[in-house]
């Protein structure tokens, strides 16, 4: 318990309570709905910049900001017991960041019952800190579902095209990942004989008295399974771009930036530490699914001419670089993973966002009817390039993208030489998508179809309501671009006290 | 039963201990005699007064009386008192006071008799609690009869109706069948276990405890074993497990909705009290026991979940549901033999049932639809529109009864899965995630037709214009009862203290 535990218990109340606010005033008029959904993201964010501030790691299991709370749960010895570690506190930090992104988006848009879709978006905030900070392994499970049920309700009530359909199937491919990484928790829970959900008591029960090899290769296949439906591993991929299609776009940046990094999260804080001898004997099982995931999706994407379905198959494909970290079971593949995970989440929801403000312009998502809008919208331009070469991770040291595939590539590398050469198509492959899609969306001269909507909507460059969320997602990923150590020195740490990490060469990034 | 036993019973007798029961069946026929007295302006007063009557017993139970004045056994070992039978007491008087209130929503405009409905509702749940109480075969079976006869009445009670007359039909013939396979066990069990000649007979041989001394001394004993098949097939009726399960869509959408929640609430878990109790009795056999009760549980998961899948008549749908969710149940009671936490999950899982089910039958009363037998998904389209309170209601309730966090109905299945897991049952398992997987799919397609909007010809929603709003016969107390079910389906998730401590006590 310290002084600024507190901060993490309000960070994950205070959307709640804004949510329920925002059903409160919906008759006082949009603007009270639009703040008290602004202030229930912003409160957060702010308190997640103090905690990343004051970050000070020195209590039980290299956490910090404990606080336990038993709900009632002691009879399966599952607590409220909250906390950050060096691997959750930079995610926390990132899905308080998206969150408040996604929010201020979401509170300019023209969406229907806006105090409705606030309240979704609030909760779904909610769970998403929540997940990020229980050490209890049952309530970090608990918070994911808490975030993913609004997800279906916002895809089904305010999404796009084949909602209904959407909606549907992305329930269905995820209760199932969730009902399989459940009883894989629940086996861990029961096996180790910890008779506890607290990752602390779990880790050290478990050190002293590893698993049997059969324990583990069931357990970490649920695990793997179960968080691999939800992290959309290769072949259990075909919900996202789907459900991200149909997807309002706020709930596709949250859901594409934060609540599906749940599930590698879960393995590498988790899994991999608690099950080291299940990874590997699943090691070529991850490898090959997760070049799937790179190769095969890969050209999927090439082929899209969609823009936000593009988005979502890169997406997917991106998973498949974490996938490959994860196997490689070192201190550089596991921090490149997390690295990646923030780095990535931030882009992927700058995207999502970018695609949709684009949409407003172009009104269709087909790449091959709109054209030469960087005349028009130089700015949006400016911007989606940005994201775009981000999401690619070429343009080097500029943004955070690049360090988490950096360290995933050299870990791939020292792991299994001849993969660095799939990886590395998958790099070639990602330029050409996405340098494609910049060229057809924005240079070259208007298409006919784009002239045709031009009659009826007037283009305009990207607008300060737009340009805010854009702006926040920008400079933190370019910080954390310049100045990786912020997150890398706590990140270090955390993943040199993990035995199953510090065996190898730790990652450190100095600049 | 021989004078001996009888004397002892009059020597043993402690009414204090059935105060709750001996309220209700007065006030049962307070109810009677007030129909009578009463002039007819005031009859109104009636349901009233039955609710009132029940929430002090309520009120008795939880405040003043928590843990049963006096645990153990009286009325020579008929009644076995402890904390559970304590929890299940609490878990009929709500279920019945909610039928109630149900009863005068759907009574209110038919010209039906109205008074003897919750006279036999009152019968019914003061039976169901001897029920879950007792420690004998004898007291077992009078006690399930009067509450069975009772439903016999309930299912045809709009006598009107052709399908409510049907469904009384099918639910006699069903129930007699089930009843009379109970008792040729019952008499098996008494036949092996009075025999002088083996190990551990007895005089008392129907009691729990001397069947088990009996059981356990003869493991093997034909005839008990057949008897312990034919007594745990007449319990499978009641839960509508597997191959028993026949008899729910027809009788489920044929009763009327008070009764179709009396039965899926109060009956069902009136089954669950009598297996829990059974098995424990059962547990020397428990070789023949669990793989039996496995392949019904695996079985009826299946089938509740497939059946309900092509359902649009929500009545049909919330009975099979209803099977599966037995199903889920019964995986608590297998491994209820070897972990004690299966009680606490069985017993914490049929409350978040309770108020679950509370809500979704509470919002279907309130549907306005001339022949409530023909009440589909299509009646509920738009409902968040229409009325915005109801499709809420509707919602917690269903995804509670679908397991989705962080209502009370996940809290149940977790529990239920962490005590199959510590039971090592994991084909059982396997099955279940099956089921929850299968589960969202009917479940969520209801919710569809409340939320997402319906695409709809144009003079159809012309149409549509003159229908009534749901919910207008909606008043202040019926929107307390559903406040009530939701905001306890949504705490028990968070916060789950103030129940799991009190069952984990029992």
């Amino acid at each position: 318990m310290n002084e600024f535990s507190s901060l993490i218990q309000f960070s994950i109340a205070i959307p709640i309570v804004a949510a329920f606010l925002t059903l409160f005033v919906k008759n006082w008029g949009r603007p009270a709905v639009q703040i008290i959904g602004v202030t229930g993201f912003a409160i957060p964010t702010i308190l997640a910049l103090l905690l990343w501030l004051w970050y000070d790691p020195s209590e039980p299991g290299g956490y910090a900001f404990v606080s336990n709370f038993d709900t009632g749960l002691g009879i399966i010895g599952a607590s409220l017991h909250l906390g950050l570690n060096g691997l959750s506190l930079p995610l926390f930090v990132m899905a308080a960041v998206v969150g408040l992104a996604a929010g201020l988006f979401a509170a300019q848009s023209q969406a229907e019952n806006l105090h409705r879709y606030l309240f979704c978006l609030l909760i779904m905030q909610s769970g998403l800190l929540g997940v990020f900070a229980s050490i209890d392994v049952f309530y970090f499970y608990f918070f994911h579902e808490l975030a993913l049920i609004p997800t279906f309700i916002m895809i089904g009530v305010w999404g796009g095209r084949e909602r209904n359909y959407a909606a549907l199937k992305v329930t269905i491919y995820l209760t199932l990942g969730a009902m399989l990484s459940l009883i894989g928790l629940i086996v861990l829970y029961s096996k180790s004989g910890a008779d506890s959900f607290d990752l602390i008591t779990l880790k050290d029960t478990l050190a002293a008295q590893p698993l049997s090899e059969s324990v583990q290769r069931y357990a970490f296949g649920l695990l793997l399974f179960g968080f691999g439906i939800l992290v959309s591993l290769w072949p259990f991929h075909t919900w996202a771009p789907l459900g991200y299609g149909a997807a309002p776009s706020s709930a596709a940046m949250l859901h594409a930036g934060v609540l599906k990094k749940f599930g590698l999260y879960g393995l590498v804080q988790i899994a991999a530490p608690l099950l080291p001898q299940g990874v590997s004997l699943w090691e070529n099982w991850i490898i090959w699914l997760a070049l799937g995931n790179v190769l095969v999706i890969g050209f999927i994407a090439m082929a899209q001419r969609d823009l936000k379905q593009l988005i979502g198959y890169s997406s997917v494909m991106h998973m498949g670089y974490a996938f490959l970290g994860i196997a490689a079971m070192s201190a550089l593949g596991a921090g490149g993973v997390v690295i990646m995970m923030v780095a990535h989440g931030l882009t992927v929801a700058l995207l999502f966002q970018l695609t949709t403000v684009i949409h407003h312009r172009a009104g269709t998502f087909e790449m091959d009817e709109i054209g030469g809008l960087a005349k028009k919208a130089p700015v949006l331009a400016a911007f989606f390039v940005c994201a775009m070469m981000a999401s690619i991770g070429l343009p080097g040291p500029g943004l955070a993208n690049f360090w988490g595939e950096l360290s995933i590539f050299l870990a791939v590398y020292e792991f299994k030489n001849w993969l660095i050469f799939a990886v590395v198509a998958g790099i070639v492959i990602s330029a050409i998508y996405g340098l494609r899609a910049i060229a057809k969306v924005f240079f070259g001269d208007e298409t006919e179809a784009f002239q045709e909507a031009q009659k009826e909507i007037t283009v305009k460059d990207i607008t300060w309501a737009e340009r805010t969320p854009a702006l926040i997602l920008i400079v933190v990923l370019v910080f954390i671009g310049l100045f990786p150590k912020t997150i890398t020195s706590s990140l270090n740490d955390a993943l040199k006290s993990e035995p199953v990490y510090s065996q190898t060469a730790a990652l450190d990034i100095e600049r | 039963m021989s004078t001996e036993t009888l004397q002892q019973i009059a020597e043993t007798n402690s009414w204090g201990s059935i105060y709750p029961e001996l309220i209700l069946g007065v006030l049962a026929l307070a109810l009677l005699a007030l129909e009578v007295i009463l002039p007819k302006f005031a009859h109104g007063l009636i349901p009233r007064i039955a609710i009132v009557g029940q929430l002090v017993v309520l009120g008795y139970i939880l405040f003043i009386d928590p843990v049963g004045c006096c645990s153990g056994e009286f009325f020579g070992g008929m009644l076995s008192l402890g904390p559970m039978g304590q929890a299940f007491r609490v878990f009929f008087l709500i279920a019945s006071i909610f039928v109630s209130y149900l009863g005068m929503v759907s009574l209110a405009n038919k010209t039906l008799p109205r008074i003897e409905f919750f006279h036999i509702t009152l019968v019914i749940t003061a039976s169901l609690m001897l029920l879950a109480q007792a420690n004998h075969f004898v007291m077992l079976f009078v006690a399930l009869e009067t509450a069975t006869v009772g439903f016999y009445v309930l299912v045809s009670y709009y006598r009107n109706s052709a399908l409510s007359l049907e469904a009384g039909l099918k639910y006699l013939i069903m129930g007699a069948l089930s009843s009379s396979i109970l008792l040729f066990g019952i008499v098996l069990l008494y036949g092996a276990a009075s025999n002088p000649a083996l190990a551990g007979s007895s005089a008392d041989s129907l009691n729990f405890a001397n069947l088990k001394a009996f059981l356990e001394a003869n493991p093997t004993d034909e005839m008990a074993l057949i008897g312990m098949l034919l007594v745990i097939s007449g319990v499978a009726f009641k839960i509508g497990a597997f191959p028993f399960q026949i008899w729910i869509p027809d009788v489920y959408q044929g009763a009327p909705i008070p009764t179709t929640a009396f039965l899926a609430i109060a009956s069902k878990a009136a089954g669950f009290a009598m297996l829990i109790n059974l098995v424990n009795v059962f547990g020397p056999l428990s070789d023949w026991l669990v793989p039996l009760l496995t392949g019904i549980a695996i079985l009826t998961i299946l089938f509740g979940n497939f059946g309900a899948l092509t359902q649009r008549n929500v009545k049909r749908l919330i009975g099979l549901s209803g099977v599966s969710h037995a199903g889920f149940l019964l995986i608590g009671v297998v491994a209820s033999l070897t972990v004690d936490l299966a009680l606490t999950a069985i017993l914490f899982y049929l409350f978040a049932y309770l108020l679950a089910s509370m809500a979704v039958f509470g919002v279907m009363v309130h549907m306005p639809k001339e022949d409530e037998t023909e009440l589909t998904l299509d009646d509920f389209a738009d409902l968040s529109k229409k009325n915005g309170f109801l499709g809420m209601v509707l919602a917690i309730g269903i995804g509670s009864l679908a397991g989705i966090p962080p209502l009370a109905g996940f809290i149940g299945k977790l529990l239920i899965f962490v005590a199959a897991l510590e039971a090592e049952l994991y084909s059982l398992l396997v099955v279940a995630i099956i089921g929850v997987v299968v589960s969202i799919y009917y479940y969520f397609g209801w919710l569809k037709y409340a939320f997402f909007e319906i695409w709809k010809f144009l003079d159809e929603e012309e149409e549509a214009k003159d229908e009534p709003i749901p919910g207008s016969t909606l008043g202040f107390f019926g929107k307390l009862t559903l406040l009530v079910a939701i905001i306890g389906t949504a705490l028990l998730g968070f916060y789950q203290s103030p129940l799991g401590s009190w069952l984990a006590g029992s």
